[in-house]
């Protein structure tokens, strides 16, 4: 059990929605590594889809360089598509 | 993954349009008792096989195997809940509770393989393995009895045995066909259970079975031998050598180890009646 690997999970709330990741599970393989996401995130009528993906294999960006990764992003307000008036009947935006 | 098992379309739609609480059916009255006494076998082996797995929490190899397992339990307690629910009803009296915490190891009609001791991991999904293959097959089967209530309570459990069937099977593949340490556990687990497997299919009360209320167990014989067969193959296991069987539970002949789950299980209830929470 200790040598079982990581696997994240992601779960998909309901139909139209995305998966989203709520957490980790250890499994010897990746079959039953649904059935443990299945029994350890699903019990409460969370879901109607799980993916998980070995921990292994997800490559993450280095916290040390979110000055640099995210921070450049903070004054571009021009981004945001904000400089224009929207309609009052336009809805869903 | 392989896929679930296939359940019957009716099954299905039965869950959809059944009546989820006990409804006396005026049509089964002339097989009231024997019914009651059908839906208590029922209810006894989901009641114990759910304690017995209950002892897992907090101890299973792995905290995924501990909610796997609870799950397993709370599944069967369930259905036992369903099952004892309606012979108390059949029967017009007591309850559920009163039934699970007031009869004593006589009175128990559960088969011996649900009461056997938990051992280790290997010996516990064998017993999984062999007995949620029966219950599995036995459900879809039951989900069309012509007795609305244990029709209704078989329809919502056969999603439930077909994944603890499911789980248990994979399990045994890993193990089996795992290292040689595992692969001893799992065939051990294997041979300590299959004494217990006739028990099984034992014939069921023939006016019940005429009446379509009870399932005949003999007609899932072959589909159960086959499944099992298959499964044991894939974990590179040698089927184990046909033996005499071990019976009697129906009978309320147990073993000695159901006197001591009983103790456990029913402890609380009999030294403070009515305690609530």
């Amino acid at each position: 059990m200790k040598d079982w690997p990581l696997w994240e999970v992601f779960l998909r709330a309901r139909g139209g929605l995305s998966h989203r990741h709520v957490g980790s599970v250890h499994a010897p393989d990746a079959e039953l590594a649904v059935r443990h996401a299945r029994d350890t995130y699903t019990r409460r009528s969370e879901g109607v889809s799980l993916w998980v993906v070995p921990s292994a294999q997800i490559t993450a960006s280095d916290p040390a360089q979110a000055g640099q990764m995210f921070e450049p992003a903070d004054d571009k307000v021009y981004r945001h598509p904000t400089f224009y008036t929207v309609p009052d009947h336009i809805t869903h935006i | 993954m392989p896929s679930l098992p296939t359940i019957a379309p009716e099954a299905e739609a039965r869950a959809e349009r059944a009546p989820h609480t006990g409804v006396f059916d005026p049509h089964i009255a002339p097989h009231g008792e024997s019914t009651a006494a059908y839906a208590l076998h029922l209810g006894d082996d989901a009641l114990i096989l759910g304690q017995r797995l209950s002892e897992w929490c907090g101890h299973a190899p792995a905290l995924e195997i501990d909610l796997s397992l609870a799950n397993f339990a709370l599944d069967l307690i369930g259905q036992a809940t369903g099952f004892l629910g309606h012979a108390a009803a059949l029967r017009g009296e007591g309850d559920a509770d009163r039934l699970a915490f007031h009869r004593d190891v006589l009175d128990y009609t559960n088969c011996l393989m649900v009461e056997q001791p938990n051992g280790d991991f290997g010996q516990t999904i064998a017993r999984q393995f062999l007995f949620s293959t029966y219950q599995h097959l036995l459900y879809e089967q039951l989900a069309v009895s012509t007795d609305p209530t244990l029709a209704a309570i078989a329809a919502k459990g056969v999603k439930e045995v077909a994944y603890h069937a499911e789980v248990a099977a994979d399990w045994v593949v890993r193990l089996g066909d795992g290292t040689p340490e595992s692969a001893q556990r799992m065939a051990d687990g294997i041979e300590w259970h299959w004494r217990f497997v006739d028990e099984l299919f034992e014939p069921a009360d023939v006016a019940l079975v005429a009446a379509g209320i009870a399932v005949d167990p003999a007609t899932l014989r072959r589909a159960w031998d086959a499944r099992i067969a298959a499964v044991l193959a894939e974990a590179r296991l040698a089927p184990p050598a046909p033996r005499r069987a071990v019976t009697g539970g129906r009978r309320g002949h147990h073993s000695e180890h159901l006197g001591h789950l009983l103790a456990t299980m029913q402890h609380l209830p009999r030294s403070y009646p009515g305690a609530v929470w």
